[in-house]
């Protein structure tokens, strides 16, 4: 008869280690002094990456979020292969994170503004984009636009998932075209870019905000270094493709930093959406 | 030789030709395809324009930084429809290729193709793309000028414009670079052509850490243009003569024409705002995935064990001491820590 502990198994997946070494500054962080501050460095200010679930509870007031589709889960395609089995890879990462794949989107309030908001999860696969996650950007879009609600996405993704092949590159158009809709109906679509935010990912929806925002010293860009390397023999500059590099560049409107988000937001939210209880002109929107 | 390569070759079979011999192991037989997409011989868009095209008058530049080679787009007669056509240029020699940096567009590419189709729509004219690129070009300038909002703005432009618009991939489809001017109502493929989210040795860097199993990673991808019907992201193939379209280029370009006009005439048909909503349902509609429908049992920490209680008992206490901790309560600290890559 198994012997039932009063503990839930999920704690096995914690790494045993208790503390983080920085890879900013080198410093050992304690692992829930580094949850207390959002999981950014408190010396350096170096942001580590974090789940989509941490990223909703960061910025949504507490209980308000309501998840949809938590059940769509990819079919493999092309029923690839490449060192395991696509459909491996799936379980693998469904098992270490307790999702079906990289995306969650529903509705919650962030500052009382009732908003559509997605966020990718670099812990699943990588956060890349294939079927479930571009139909998950794209059903976040269409239900901004049903609601009259903004759109905030949280990127942090590698890319198109190419274990999907062309059915991932296409996401990238359904998702751009759901944008497309939300942006003909006049309602505002903010793009936050995490650390990663490249390939597909970059060159759709995240690209694409009325405004983008951007996480310190995340890596955005097209090209990964990798991809680079493989395909012209040019390996990329360091320091390279960063949140500061596209926001010099004119790419990136603000470069917010993680404890700054959601009060950055509110208050973009409080001019291009205010909620009908700011004003009677809280109504006429643009477009 | 010569001949062929300008498109002037005599060959004309008058039946259609077998396809080229299939190497027996799947692997063999699209990497040969992905050979044959890449061929030097090839004919690219220029050359193609010409055969397809009565009249063709190029247009330059982006407005806002310079004319990219690897682009190229004007206003074209189609066997008596105006037309605007835009595609990949690769150049047929070592130094048309330098020039036309081997079709690997940049930006400003990206953005000549935007102000082409908005032409295209000003002027109510349907649009022509020809496919035919190893990707956008992955270089330092590229990213600096933003070749990832370029290829963005590209397609969403694609997905407005009420005009029709016809894609062609007439060899390498190669990922976003491809895409942004490959959003079309219809999708021809050209038999050899292949269509990947990557290129094969893009993704063997990645899945298989080297470059050198690029063969694998198009097998794997199912990159060929009889594949990618079967997924559905291409809708018509039209055979090549011979061993492939560079044996005889005129031919292939006389096809292209047929099937082309034909496909013009059919959107044509349709007006503007049906032709515009089949094609956002076209792209909705790509996605393989089941709906599992909600988890069964609510979030494991609602009921959580002696851990979870402790924890929650706790909770208040730690947000009096002024801890920025997790807003929701139940979320966050049951996620393992995500891993910083170093």
């Amino acid at each position: 008869m198994p012997i039932t502990l009063p503990f839930r198994p999920r704690r096995e997946s914690y790494p045993p280690d208790m503390w983080t070494q920085c890879p900013g500054c080198s410093e050992m962080l304690f692992n829930k002094h580094l949850d207390k501050a959002l999981r950014v460095c408190p010396s350096c200010g170096h942001h580590f990456r974090i789940s989509a679930p941490a990223r909703l509870a960061q910025l949504l007031d507490p209980g308000t979020f309501r998840e949809r589709d938590p059940g769509l889960v990819s079919r493999d395609p092309l029923g690839f292969v490449d060192s395991k089995p696509y459909t491996d890879r799936l379980v693998g990462a469904q098992t270490a994170t307790g999702r079906k794949d990289a995306a969650i989107w529903g509705f919650g309030s962030l500052a009382g503004h009732r908003i559509a908001i997605c966020a990718l999860d670099f812990t699943f696969m990588g956060g890349s984009m294939g079927s479930v996650v571009g139909e998950k950007v794209a059903r976040a879009a269409e239900g901004a636009l049903a609601e009259g609600v903004p759109l905030v996405v949280v990127s942090a993704s590698g890319g198109a998932r190419m274990q999907e092949g062309t059915l991932a590159l296409m996401q990238l158009v359904k998702t751009i075209a759901a944008l497309g809709a939300l942006r003909a109906a006049g309602l505002p679509y903010v793009s936050v870019m995490a650390d990663p935010t490249t390939g597909g990912v970059f060159a759709s929806f995240a690209a694409l905000g009325d405004v983008n925002l951007a996480e310190p010293n995340a890596l955005i860009g097209f090209a990964g270094a990798r991809v680079s390397a493989g395909t012209i023999a040019e390996e990329l500059p360091p320091g390279f493709q960063r949140a500061e590099f596209l926001f010099e560049h004119g790419f990136v409107d603000r470069i917010v930093a993680r404890s700054e988000l959601r009060d950055e937001l509110a208050a973009l939210l409080d001019v291009l959406a205010p909620p009908p209880a700011a004003g009677v002109d809280g109504s006429v929107r643009r477009g | 030789m010569v001949d062929r390569l300008l498109g002037r070759s005599k060959e004309r079979p008058a039946t259609p030709v077998p396809a080229p011999e299939t190497p027996a192991d799947p692997r063999d037989a699209v990497w040969a395809r992905v050979l044959l997409a890449r061929n030097a011989r090839r004919p690219h868009t220029l050359e193609l324009v010409a055969g397809i095209a009565d009249s063709f008058a190029e247009l330059h530049g982006d407005r806002l930084f310079g004319d990219d080679g690897a682009i190229v787009g004007g206003l074209a007669r189609i066997d008596g429809r105006r037309a605007v056509i835009v595609g990949h240029q690769k150049g047929s020699d070592t130094e048309e290729n330098i020039r036309r940096n081997f079709g690997m567009a940049k930006p400003e590419g990206f953005r000549k193709a935007i102000r082409l189709f908005e032409l295209a729509e000003r002027f109510g004219l349907p649009v022509v793309t020809l496919v035919d690129t190893p990707g956008a070009y992955p270089g330092a300038e590229a990213e600096e000028r933003g070749v990832a909002d370029a290829i963005a703005n590209a397609i969403m432009v694609m997905c407005r414009i009420r005009v029709p618009i016809v894609t062609v991939i007439t060899g390498e489809g190669g990922s976003g670079g491809a895409l942004a001017i490959a959003a079309g109502d219809v999708v021809v493929a050209l038999e050899n052509a292949v269509y990947s989210v990557i290129s094969p040795e893009g993704c063997a860097a990645i899945l298989w850490r080297t470059p050198e199993r690029a063969p694998d990673a198009a097998l794997a991808m199912r990159m060929s243009a009889a594949d990618q019907l079967e997924l559905g992201v291409v809708d018509r193939i039209v055979a090549e003569p011979g061993e492939g379209a560079h044996a005889d280029p005129a031919e292939t370009a006389r096809r292209l024409r047929g099937v082309i006009a034909d496909e013009l005439d059919r959107l044509a048909a349709l007006p503007p705002d049906e032709l515009v909503a089949a094609r956002a349902t076209r792209y909705r509609a790509f996605g393989a995935f089941d709906d599992l429908g909600e988890p069964e049992a609510p979030e494991a920490a609602e009921r959580g064990g002696l851990a979870d209680r402790l924890r929650r008992a706790l909770e208040p206490v730690g947000k009096a001491m002024g801890g920025l901790g997790t807003r929701d309560g139940r979320e966050g600290r049951d996620e393992p820590p995500a891993r910083e890559e170093v």
